[in-house]
């Protein structure tokens, strides 16, 4: 069990670091260009209706969507090179080389493709997320103990026992590591794609205030997006506590 | 040829492969080795480590294939001469390091072999738990491997084996790699006349590994010896012991002569 106080360091720090801010912000006393952290937190409590009621469920459906997306695809394509020689060797420079591609620059392309439907922003998101998920769960399904398959086999093991009884749990804190860092991928994906192109969502509601020297404002739903990852990092890392109690 | 053979080496060769590719040569672990084991038997494997006494395990369970020779699984019939070969039975094997599952209790442990076989999980447990009770486990059921001890991690990878061995062609066979090593020599003891129990109870033909003289001398009918590198013969030493046993038979005087030929033996082949 992790006591309170095992983090009174980093709320001291993270307190000492807003309290700089604010104070800057005071003497430097322009909030279009630097809002203080009280303006943001006032702005944002302004701001409720419209942040939480429609432009949050917009970025979290994105969000979601592209997690779902690159865990179905990612799982896949690890399994597809798992089991063969010849798929890893054709797709693990490929994924490689997908990440030295700049998204930001290529985003504007899905615009042009997808239009401004949800689809060009999953699109972003996906390409955040789809390398670590894919990577963490083929490192993990390749991290499996040869001797304990060898040993199943023994028993009588048919080729789906040994995945789902070996491979499959072998490659779960592999799995977790890679989710953790997805999620919070995800977020970043999403506001980047909506800052890009659309309707709706965190990251063009931050833009359009952007437009209207806001500052208070612009900052308010980073605030959000930012809450956002933490709490998908938190849940993963609850379902993670969970599924893998067998190494605590 | 012993047609009645349980199991049955047949001038098999086995060599690992090289580290280096380019290497065809393999290093010859066994080379023509024969030599058999009978049905019911209890049989001991001693040798200085190194010596290869895993890797025959590994061969009878078909991880390993032997690179020239075969391996016979002959099912011996009792009223009639028929044999027949069974290729790859089903084998108990308990491996040299306890290799549980660290994502399974205990208990979930102990019911793989079961599971495997599709046997339904109340039927399952209803054989495994008593086997836990015998073992000195009870009560471990619900812990992870990482938190049981070595000796106790042992003894559920032992119980795994038997679990595993089944009864469903013919006797089954028993495969022990040094399963009692990491126990304190009273567990040992215990463990060891549970398992002359078991055996005298279901007929088990056990071939165990062991650094253990004394529990070679106590526990089998024959024991044998590798004495060359590599392996082509077994020195075969049968145990002038009746059963039941009792512990004070390892203080008979022909015992502890044999016992000091075995370690004078085995002492020459650890080279300096
Ligand atoms: N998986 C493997 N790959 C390559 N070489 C191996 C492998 N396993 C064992 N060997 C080699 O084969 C030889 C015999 O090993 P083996 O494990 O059978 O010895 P052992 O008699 O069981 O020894 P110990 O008593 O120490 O357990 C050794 O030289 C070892 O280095
Ligand atoms: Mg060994």
């Amino acid at each position: 069990m992790k006591k309170i106080g095992d983090y009174a360091g980093a709320v001291a720090f993270i307190l000492l670091l807003l309290a700089i801010w604010e104070g800057g912000a005071r003497v430097y006393d322009q909030s279009y260009l630097l809002p203080s952290p009280s303006q943001i937190l006032v702005r944002l409590w302004e701001l409720k209706e419209v942040l939480f009621f429609s432009h949050l469920p917009a970025t979290l459906s994105i969000v979601l969507t592209g997690l779902a997306i690159s865990i179905g695809a990612g799982g896949i394509l690890a399994l597809f090179m798992y089991y063969s020689p010849f798929a890893s060797k054709t797709f693990y420079p490929l994924l490689v080389a997908s990440q030295t591609i700049p998204i930001i620059a290529l985003a504007p392309l899905f615009v042009l493709w997808f239009g401004y439907s949800i689809w060009s922003k999953v699109a972003v998101t996906v390409l955040f997320t789809f390398f670590p998920i894919t990577v963490g769960l083929y490192d993990g399904l390749r991290s499996t103990d040869r001797r304990l398959t060898e040993l199943l086999q023994t028993m009588g093991a048919k080729k789906r026992h040994l995945f789902f009884k070996v491979a499959l749990p072998s490659s779960l804190p592999h799995f977790f590591s890679s989710l953790k860092v997805a999620v919070t991928l995800s977020v970043i994906g999403a506001a980047v794609g909506e800052w890009l192109g659309a309707q709706a969502g965190l990251g063009y509601f931050s833009r359009r205030m952007m437009t209207q020297f806001d500052g208070a404002a612009v900052f308010a739903p980073i605030v959000l997006l930012a809450v956002i990852a933490i709490v998908l990092f938190l849940i993963v890392k609850l379902i993670e506590s969970i599924v893998l109690k067998w190494r605590l | 040829m012993n047609s009645r053979a349980h199991l049955l080496f047949d001038q098999v060769s086995f060599g690992y492969p090289p580290f280096d590719k380019t290497n065809e040569l393999r290093q010859l672990v066994l080379h023509n080795l024969s030599f058999s084991v009978q049905p019911g038997q209890f049989v001991s494997l001693v040798g200085p480590s190194g010596s290869g006494k895993s890797t025959i395990f590994r061969l009878i369970t078909g991880i390993e294939k032997p690179l020239q020779g075969k391996i016979y699984f002959p099912v011996w019939f009792k009223d009639g001469p028929e044999i027949e070969t069974v290729h790859q039975p089903k084998v108990g094997y308990m491996p040299q390091q306890d290799l549980l599952l660290p994502w399974r209790t205990a208990l979930d442990n102990a019911l793989l072999p079961l599971e495997l076989r599709g046997v339904a999980r109340k039927e399952a447990l209803g054989q495994v738990q008593s086997l836990f009770d015998e073992c000195g486990l009870a009560g471990t059921e619900t812990l992870y491997p990482h938190q049981m001890s070595g000796g106790m991690r042992q003894r559920v990878s032992f119980l795994r084996a038997v679990v595993a061995s089944g009864t469903l062609t013919g006797p089954p066979l028993i495969l022990l790699d040094e399963p009692f090593s990491a126990l304190d020599a009273i567990t040992r003891i215990a463990m060891q006349e549970w398992l002359l129990e078991q055996w005298t109870k279901r007929k088990q033909t056990i071939l165990l590994i062991t650094h253990d003289v004394d529990e070679a001398l106590f526990l089998s009918d024959r024991i044998l010896v590798i004495e060359e590198q590599p392996v082509t013969q077994l020195t075969e030493i049968e145990v002038p012991l009746d059963r039941p046993r009792h512990l004070s038979d390892l203080e008979k005087r022909e015992i502890v002569q044999l016992k000091y030929a075995l370690l004078t033996k085995l002492k020459t082949k650890v080279k300096t």
